[in-house]
Formats: structure tokens, C-alpha cells, sequence
């Protein structure tokens, strides 16, 4: 909406004003296509332990980008940044145009927290219900989309029970379906496949899949190596620090090596 | 802030509760029992039985509240429900009077139950009725919910958020008129107990034993009850930090 409106108008300040309104509009488009900018940044837990270091990338929409890494290597912190929930201590980062935290950001965002953040004592339809509520859906709206996001994780038949008494795997589920309540534009998975069974795992980067093609930008992150193969963007993180910043592809072309895994192995050790 | 919001929250808080049907049985008939026991401890002094039950009745609200609410709201910042929370198109009063409202709720539940015990099957006898006690009772409730919630900040286990009733709760307990008279503490004392809001969360009931119409200071002493919840909610919602 934005995007069309902003081009419209450089449109007609292209026949105006040709070679210079040109030049803003490339630029213009490379911001469009841009889903998020991060500048510099700087995140220091707890006062001591510098989570980033001074890190910048950018990220392109419609894509499944990967943030790949050991754990404690930035991964959560990352991404608590990026949905808003982190204070910074240096850098920009831009989501969608806006500031990170930006209160216009909270309808187009979504965030699954690793761990299971559901409340074990309702029933998985009573979860959903509320968070779909919580996004600003309405009665019949409401009760459609709790219905649509069960299907997609394949839950369907579980509605009416108690979390407390799903699986693991399951209670994983129920929370990756209330991230996809309220059709936002960018989900940020903190580790939505580790632990599931390999059909499961399958199903649900179909499910990925559908949802980049559909326009959609989503984060995942893993530590599980042959998950990276399946993003179509990548940044390897350890220590703080971006690694690398590519498709899997690129990453192995470059790296001489044929799994992500290996590429990740040798870029780790030659940073030593 | 959404009414709608708000209510969800109520409402989501509610039917937590009511798949925990021990902890509602424990909310209302563990007070029923205790003031039964307490009617048997003062056997023989009717009067004086008759001027502290309704005391107890506005500080089990309180107690009660303050610790499910702030075993709950603790939850709520561990579990990571509040961190998606905090990331949804929401105001943080949504979650804060929410809570407010649903234990608001319970306490009427409870305090009907448990004054129709006192009043009724144990012989207590007020002069301002029953409505009036009601009242005073789910204030108190209310207080107890938004100290439990602004408390819970201050709390990082379970452990620890049971353990705060010691020093928050016990010396308003102790201060507030139901064991000596306060016009016969010490005036630093007084000072103390002029200073704790279950005093007059206390104070209020004792107003409407002893009053057949609503005084001054029984309005006077409601007023401070709900200015100190509302304070403690907001103070509880500043420590909810949308960024942390």
C-alpha cells in the first residue's frame, strides 16, 4: 500500500524531472525490497556479555532467511532486537521502514519465543482464541483463523485438549500456530522445528515455503545445520559476530565444500 | 487501552482458573473454614467474635489475591507469554486490568460465600448489611490483585513471590487494628499503620459493623483503598517493560 502510493508519486516526478528522480528511484526500490536494516549493532546483556558486536546486514523480503549458529551465539538476542523486545546499546535497525519496537510494527509482526511460550492450563483452542483476540480479531474472524493456523501445524484433531497434556513436539506446534495468527507479514521463529520428528520437520518447511511464496519474510533460527539447506538466505552467527552472509549455495561455492555444515566448520575455524 | 483487549484478558485468566478447580476450592472454602475455627477459638465472647470476623473478612480478599495474582503474573514473565505478548498491537493495561478484573471477579465469588457463612450460619451481625460488605471486600480483592502484580516484578521464583507476603503483607496485618485497637499502639506505630492501605481496607468493614448508614470515614476509607490499587496497578505496569 505504502510502496505503490510512494511510487505513484516518484512516477509522476519522473517526467518532471528525469535524470535526477531516476536515480532516487532506484534508490527508492532497493529500500522497498529491503524487509530490514541493521546498522552497527550493539547488544550488551545484563550489563557484561556482549551478545552483538557490532553488527550489519540486510535482509529481502518474500524470503526464508536462516540465522544459523551455535547456541549462545546471538541467534534469540537477534531476534528479540528485531520484533522489539530488546533495548539496544548502539546501531539502527529499521523493520519495514520503521524503527525496531515501532508500535506501527506490532499488527505485521509475529514472534515465536523459544521456549514454548503457551499457556499450559487451556486448551489449545482456548489459546489460540486469546492471542487471535489479543491481534485484534473478532468473533466469527477470530474463530476462522484459529481454525485455519490448527490446520497448517496439523493440530486439528488436539483443539479441545489441555497443553499440559500435549507432547513436546505438539506444544511446539500450538505455539508456532499462534505466530501465524492475524496473517502478519514478517514471522520470527526462534527454533519452531527443533525436536519434531523428520515428516513433521517436512510438513512444516512446506509450510515455510507456502508462506515466502505468498509474499511472506520469515526468520528462522536453528543450530541444526542441515535446516540451513533448506533457507534460501543465510547468516551464519558465532560469538557475536556475523560469519557469513549468504544462500547456501554461494556458501558452499565459495567455501569449496558441499554441506552447509562444512562451510559453517570452516569458516568457524579460519575466524579463530 | 481496548475494552475488548481487556475483557480477553479477563476472560482467558478466568478459564485458567476454571480448569484449576482445586485452586477455586481453596480460594473459597479454605476462608470459610478458618473463620468457622476462629468463631470455636473465641467461644464464649460472642462480642468480640462479632467484631473480628468482619475484619477478617477484608483481609482474606486481600491475602488471597495478592498471592494468586502474583504467582500468576510471575508466570506470565517466565513462561515467555509475555514476551509475545509484548510484541503483539496491544497496550500493557490491557494484560494489567485484565488481571484486575478477573480476580475482582473471583473475590466477589469468594467474599459472597464467605460472608453469607459469617453473616449467616455463624450469627455475625452488621449494622450497614450485607451489600456494604460485599463492597468493601472486593475493593480489598482488587487491592490484593495490584500489590501481587506490581510485587511479582520484584520476584524471580515462585519461591520468592510466596515469601513477599512476609514483608508486604504481615506487618499491614499486624498494624492494622485487628490485634490491639490503633489508637492504643505506639504513635510510630500509628504512624506506620496510617501509612498501609489494608488499614483501611480494615477500617471499612469495621465502619459498617458498627454504622447502619455509610459514614464519611467508611467513603473516605474505600476511596484510599481503590487510590492505592490504582497506584500499585500503574507502578505494576511500569515494571512490564515492553522492552527489556
Amino acid at each position: 500500500m505504502y510502496c505503490s502510493r510512494y511510487v505513484c508519486s516518484f512516477q509522476v516526478g519522473l517526467q518532471t524531472d528525469g535524470v535526477k528522480y531516476n536515480a532516487a528511484f532506484a534508490i527508492l526500490l532497493v529500500v522497498m525490497a529491503n524487509m530490514i536494516s541493521v546498522r552497527d549493532l550493539s547488544v550488551v546483556l545484563g550489563g557484561r556479555f556482549q551478545a552483538l558486536k557490532r553488527v550489519s546486514f540486510t535482509l529481502q523480503k518474500g524470503k526464508i532467511i536462516g540465522f544459523i549458529g551455535p547456541s549462545g551465539a546471538g541467534k534469540t538476542t537477534l531476534m528479540r532486537v528485531i520484533v522489539g523486545r530488546q533495548r539496544v546499546q548502539g546501531g539502527r535497525v529499521t523493520v519495514l521502514g520503521f524503527k525496531a519496537g515501532a508500535k506501527e510494527l506490532r499488527p505485521r509482526i509475529s514472534y515465536m519465543t523459544q521456549e514454548i511460550s503457551v499457556y499450559s492450563d487451556l486448551t489449545v483452542h482456548e489459546n489460540l482464541l486469546y492471542f487471535a483476540r489479543m491481534r485484534g480479531l473478532k468473533g466469527k474472524q477470530a474463530l476462522e483463523a484459529c481454525k485455519a493456523v490448527l490446520v497448517q501445524v496439523a493440530m486439528t484433531d488436539k483443539a479441545s485438549v489441555l497443553v499440559m497434556n500435549l507432547s513436546g513436539g505438539q506444544k511446539q506446534r500450538v505455539s508456532l500456530a499462534i505466530a501465524l495468527l492475524g496473517d502478519p507479514e514478517l514471522l520470527v521463529l526462534d527454533e519452531p522445528t527443533v525436536g519434531l520428528d523428520p515428516v513433521l520437520r517436512e510438513q512444516l518447511w512446506q509450510l515455510f515455503r507456502g508462506l515466502a511464496a505468498n509474499g511472506k519474510t520469515i526468520i528462522i533460527s536453528s543450530h541444526v545445520m542441515d535446516e540451513a539447506e533448506r533457507c534460501e538466505d543465510l547468516l551464519l552467527i558465532r560469538g557475536g559476530e556475523i560469519v557469513a552472509h549468504d544462500t547456501p549455495e554461494q556458501l558452499c561455492a565459495k567455501t569449496g565444500t558441499k554441506t552447509v555444515e562444512r562451510a559453517f566448520l570452516k569458516l568457524a575455524g579460519g575466524n579463530k | 487501552m481496548s475494552v475488548r483487549r481487556t475483557a480477553a484478558t479477563s476472560g482467558r485468566v478466568l478459564l485458567q482458573l476454571l480448569h484449576d478447580p482445586r485452586t477455586i476450592g481453596l480460594i473459597i472454602v479454605v476462608p470459610c473454614v478458618l473463620i468457622t475455627l476462629l468463631k470455636y477459638v473465641f467461644n464464649g465472647q460472642p462480642l468480640v467474635f462479632n467484631s473480628v470476623a468482619p475484619m477478617i473478612l477484608g483481609i482474606f480478599p486481600l491475602l488471597m489475591m495478592f498471592l494468586v495474582t502474583s504467582i500468576a503474573t510471575l508466570r506470565e514473565r517466565k513462561t515467555g507469554t509475555l514476551d509475545r505478548l509484548m510484541t503483539m498491537p496491544i497496550s500493557k493495561l490491557d494484560i494489567v486490568f485484565g488481571y484486575a478484573g478477573a480476580f475482582s471477579l473471583l473475590a466477589l465469588v469468594q467474599a459472597s460465600v464467605v460472608s453469607a457463612v459469617t453473616l449467616g450460619l455463624l450469627g455475625v451481625t452488621v449494622l450497614g448489611g450485607t451489600v456494604s460488605v460485599l463492597l468493601a471486600a472486593v475493593l480489598a480483592a482488587f487491592l490484593g490483585t495490584s500489590l501481587g502484580l506490581f510485587v511479582s516484578a520484584f520476584a524471580t521464583s515462585e519461591f520468592q513471590a510466596v515469601e513477599l507476603v512476609m514483608p508486604i503483607l504481615m506487618p499491614q496485618i499486624l498494624l492494622c487494628g485487628l490485634f490491639v485497637p490503633r489508637d492504643q499502639m505506639a504513635r510510630l506505630l500509628q504512624w506506620l499503620s496510617d501509612a498501609f492501605p489494608l488499614t483501611y481496607s480494615v477500617d471499612a468493614m469495621r465502619q459498617i459493623t458498627t454504622h447502619v448508614t455509610w459514614t464519611g470515614v467508611f467513603v473516605r476509607d474505600l476511596l484510599i483503598v481503590v487510590g492505592c490499587a490504582i497506584l500499585a496497578l500503574i507502578l505494576g505496569s511500569v515494571t512490564i517493560r515492553r522492552q527489556e
